[in-house]
């Protein structure tokens, strides 16, 4: 009997490993599906093809990688159970302090003219710093004073976005360095939210960093008596989402080639949009990086098929909150399909 | 002794017994999950002015069914009758609606809102404004209360009240719906002996009034104490409906799991070793005060006290989940000081918590990642990576060993039964290979196989040299179980009585003073 069991335990655990298809599944199709949606309407409203156009389903990507750096770091958090509002603004303040010292010397109005045409591993490093910092604040406080995440991220972001208006007081900054300017040309930004996106997906399905953290989301009070040392876990989590934030920030200077005070505005939502509809549940405990990739790539193939259409932009907004409820509504009714199963 | 469904008819066709002496009555219940036959072929006839047990060990399908009749799930087959009327109940309101209620063992009660709220919510007395009548509302709910001989202050809010009294408000909010059939799933495993002796009252009461109890219960002693009729299902299916006055213990226990249990408490006498353990004036300012023992290896040290008297939070202290205010811990003659979980673990110790479903379960996740949360401190871990293969084999052979039942450990915990999510978490610990471990009611809501199996585990652990602490409600299991009891009593520590002289009778007297 007991053999028994047991033998069945071992064979069907490999089984279930093999027959059950990853989660991510869904959200691909509904991906391909959009897609699919826009080719024939493009067909028929627009005469030409929405997939067969390279060059459109570059800007595509270009344009959401920023969101999804922001987005591989949003979705760690949300994993614990937290959220984090203040990414867009911190995109802002990095932009702003990095491409301070990101500036040519041919520029006449640099910030620090002392500072200028150093090497881009100096302004890279210090948005990604900073961004650390800022999201270290975030975790403290969470971990520390135990303020809701939503509140301690508010204060972050109404900050944030304050220190990059005041540092400048509003100018904007430009004339930054080629090298600089460097890995925000080309394909680089896509390149960048990709092998973030992996580093973060291998650190959470392979770690004892990603184990503790669905452990947390799961249940934080099973998860102290475990031993997992809580506040110090958070701490790292909100550091790095922040640090992430930072690393959107440069980029978003790099790609515009300049910094101005308002970059980053709402991407903290965007960033929860596509976590969220790439399946990761807001109470916590589940969800994947992969799953935030595919979230990603359905905001950029929204947007881009909206212009596509020459849909008006106002239009565009409305359907977006649309359908990021309705990713909500559908990842509800499917946990509540799981729990009666 | 049983009858079979056509001699029922037949007898039904008679007239000997007229419909209406039946409540409540499922037959051929069927109800299937992915991958498993909760419910098979299953009866269930409950009698007008009956307490009527449900027996069976955990995953045998008594909560399923409990669920059918209260509208929570919906049966594949069969058919549910209420008083002889085919019904199909859409969710629990219907269920209510058509008089039947549901005490759940986790209790729905709104902790910000006031005892009456709680029992009139949705049927608030209004007065002609349109407004709720609070003092309406007030006298409908001290009316409940003193039919049912509960003491408790209707304007209070739920969060200030003990389980017990909010297990009674539970009660008293299900009586107001007039029902005719009454769910209670284990009311009293959060309660003391006074307040399960009330309960009882209450429990006589009603059925004298010609309510059909339905109640499910793990404690043997109980079922002869309060049950007319008890019915025992094994593996989803029906095994029979018998009268409790004509049965014994152990043949219930012989149907319940279909083989003898030759031994309840397979104590062993193992050779004790050396204080592993020692605890000095340990005190939680306001909780408890001068908590002093020794633990050898070897050794199972019970602890005995009422609800409330501070066992778990001694518990708690000594793991560092809430740190001492002042005393000393020493764990091989080396004082430390806990005052994280962390360092409980690095030292050995291990502790399974008193409510799985707060402090126990990752629900959510699978059988797997619950396992091996714990042991990831200090093991199966190389540079920040965790050994995928040498855990999950690890995991693997310790749900073997346990005889965790589950087609796969991709399983999410909260799909087992709560003997298995048991054996999960007690897995959890032994991967971490303790010195020193802590049970809190480590049978608590678990039926009598897996009990045992529990308390063979505990057994051979001890004989391994393992220190254990072994907190517990169930007096037979602390007789049965521990080397010496320590009981405790509003804080203090009472008396220590040694295995040959303790008697349920020494230990309560030391337990409420």
């Amino acid at each position: 009997m007991e053999t028994n069991i047991a033998a069945q335990g071992t064979s069907s655990a490999l089984a279930g490993s093999r027959r059950r298809l990853p989660p991510e599944l869904n959200i691909f199709l509904v991906l391909i599906g959009i897609a699919l949606v826009y080719e024939v309407l493009g067909w028929l409203f627009v005469g030409q093809s929405f997939l067969m156009n390279s060059q459109r389903l570059t800007i595509m990507i270009l344009q959401v990688s920023v969101i999804g750096i922001i987005a591989v770091g949003v979705t760690q958090v949300i994993i614990t159970g937290g959220i984090d509002l203040s990414s867009g603004s911190v995109v802002g303040m990095t932009a702003m302090i990095s491409a301070s010292v990101a500036q040519a010397s041919t520029w006449p109005r640099a910030l620090y003219p002392s500072l200028t045409d150093l090497p881009a591993i100096v302004p890279i490093g210090l948005g990604v710093g900073i961004g650390l910092i800022a999201g270290y604040i975030n975790g403290q406080l969470i971990a520390r004073t135990k303020i809701p995440p939503f509140i301690a991220t508010l204060g972050m972001m109404v900050s944030a976005r304050g220190l990059s208006k005041w540092y400048t007081k509003g100018q904007p900054v430009s004339g930054l360095t080629d090298q600089f300017n460097f890995i925000g040309t080309g394909i680089w930004p896509v390149i960048v939210f990709l092998v973030v996106a992996l580093i973060f997906h291998i650190a959470l399905r392979y770690t004892r960093y990603g184990k503790f953290t669905y452990a947390i989301g799961a249940n934080v009070q099973a998860a102290r008596v475990s031993g997992i040392n809580v506040e110090a876990h958070l701490i790292k989590v909100y550091a790095i989402a922040g640090m992430l934030a930072g690393l959107a920030g440069v980029v978003t200077a790099a790609r515009a080639q300049t910094a101005q005070a308002g970059m980053g505005v709402m991407y903290e939502l965007d960033a929860i949009a596509a976590t969220v509809i790439g399946g990761t549940s807001l109470t916590g405990g589940v969800g994947r990086i992969t799953g935030t990739v595919i979230g990603t790539i359905i905001l950029g193939v929204m947007t881009s098929g909206f212009t596509f259409l020459r849909v008006d932009a106002y239009y565009q907004e409305i359907v977006k909150g649309v359908i990021i409820v309705a990713a909500v509504v559908v990842d509800v009714y499917r946990q509540k399909g799981r729990k009666k199963a | 002794m049983t009858l079979s469904p056509t001699t029922m008819a037949a007898v039904r066709a008679s007239g000997a017994v007229p419909n209406a002496e039946y409540l409540l009555t499922a037959e051929g219940v069927r109800k299937e999950f992915p991958g498993v036959v909760a419910l098979d072929d299953v009866e269930f006839k409950l009698k007008r002015g009956t307490v009527h047990a449900l027996m069976g060990e955990n995953g045998a399908g008594k909560s399923t069914l409990m669920k059918i009749l209260a509208g929570i799930y919906h049966p594949d087959q069969g058919e549910v009758k209420l008083r002889g009327v085919d019904i199909q109940l859409k969710s629990p309101l219907d269920a209510l609606e058509n008089g039947i209620a549901m005490i759940h063992q986790e209790l729905n009660l709104m902790p910000f809102m006031t005892v009456a709220e709680n029992i009139w919510i949705r049927r608030e007395p209004k007065n002609r404004f349109g407004f709720v009548d609070h003092g309406e509302m007030h006298r409908m709910t001290a009316k409940l209360f003193e039919r049912l001989k509960i003491n408790i202050d209707p304007e209070i809010e739920v969060r200030h009240l003990s389980v017990a009294s909010r297990q009674m408000v539970e009660i008293a909010k299900a009586v107001s719906y007039e029902s005719d059939v009454l769910i209670m799933d284990e009311p009293t495993s959060a309660l003391t002996e006074r307040e399960v002796a009330h309960l009882f009252e209450i429990i006589r009461d009603l059925r004298s009034q010609g309510i059909g109890i339905v109640y499910i219960t793990h404690k043997m002693n109980e079922l002869f104490e309060i049950a007319d009729e008890f019915s025992v299902f094994r593996d989803g299916k029906y095994i029979g409906t018998h009268a409790s006055s004509q049965v014994t213990r152990d043949d219930i226990i012989r149907m319940m799991v279909g083989r003898e249990i030759t031994q309840m408490f397979p104590k062993e006498e193992v050779p004790i070793g050396d204080v592993v353990l020692s605890v000095k004036n340990l005190t939680l300012n306001g909780v408890f005060q001068d908590v002093s023992f020794d633990v050898r290896a070897g050794e199972i040290l019970g602890v005995a006290g009422l609800v409330g008297s501070g066992r778990s939070n001694v518990a708690e202290t000594l793991f560092g989940v809430t740190p001492a205010s002042s005393g000393t811990i020493a764990i091989d003659g080396k004082e430390l000081v806990i005052d994280n979980p962390n360092t409980a673990i690095r030292n050995r110790m291990a502790f399974l918590t008193e409510d799985r479903k707060d402090t126990g379960c990752l629900l959510i996740l699978d059988i797997l990642e619950n396992m091996q949360v714990a042991v990831l401190q200090d093991r199966f871990v190389k540079r920040g990576f965790v050994s995928e293969k040498e855990i999950t084999a690890a995991c693997e052979e310790m749900s073997r060993k346990l005889r965790v039942k589950t087609p796969n450990l991709q399983e999410r915990i909260e799909n087992l039964s709560g003997g298995n999510q048991q054996k999960v978490l007690i897995g959890r610990w032994l991967l971490t290979n303790p010195h020193i471990l802590i049970l809190d009611e480590p049978t608590r809501g678990i039926d009598v196989g897996a009990k045992a199996e529990i308390h063979r585990l505990v057994t051979e652990l001890a004989r391994n040299g393992v220190a254990v602490i072994m907190i517990s409600s169930e007096m037979p299991e602390v007789l049965g179980m521990s080397d010496r009891i320590m009981v405790m009593h509003e804080g203090r520590v009472t008396g220590f009585l040694d295995r040959a002289e303790a008697t349920q009778i020494k230990v309560m007297e030391l337990a409420a003073r």
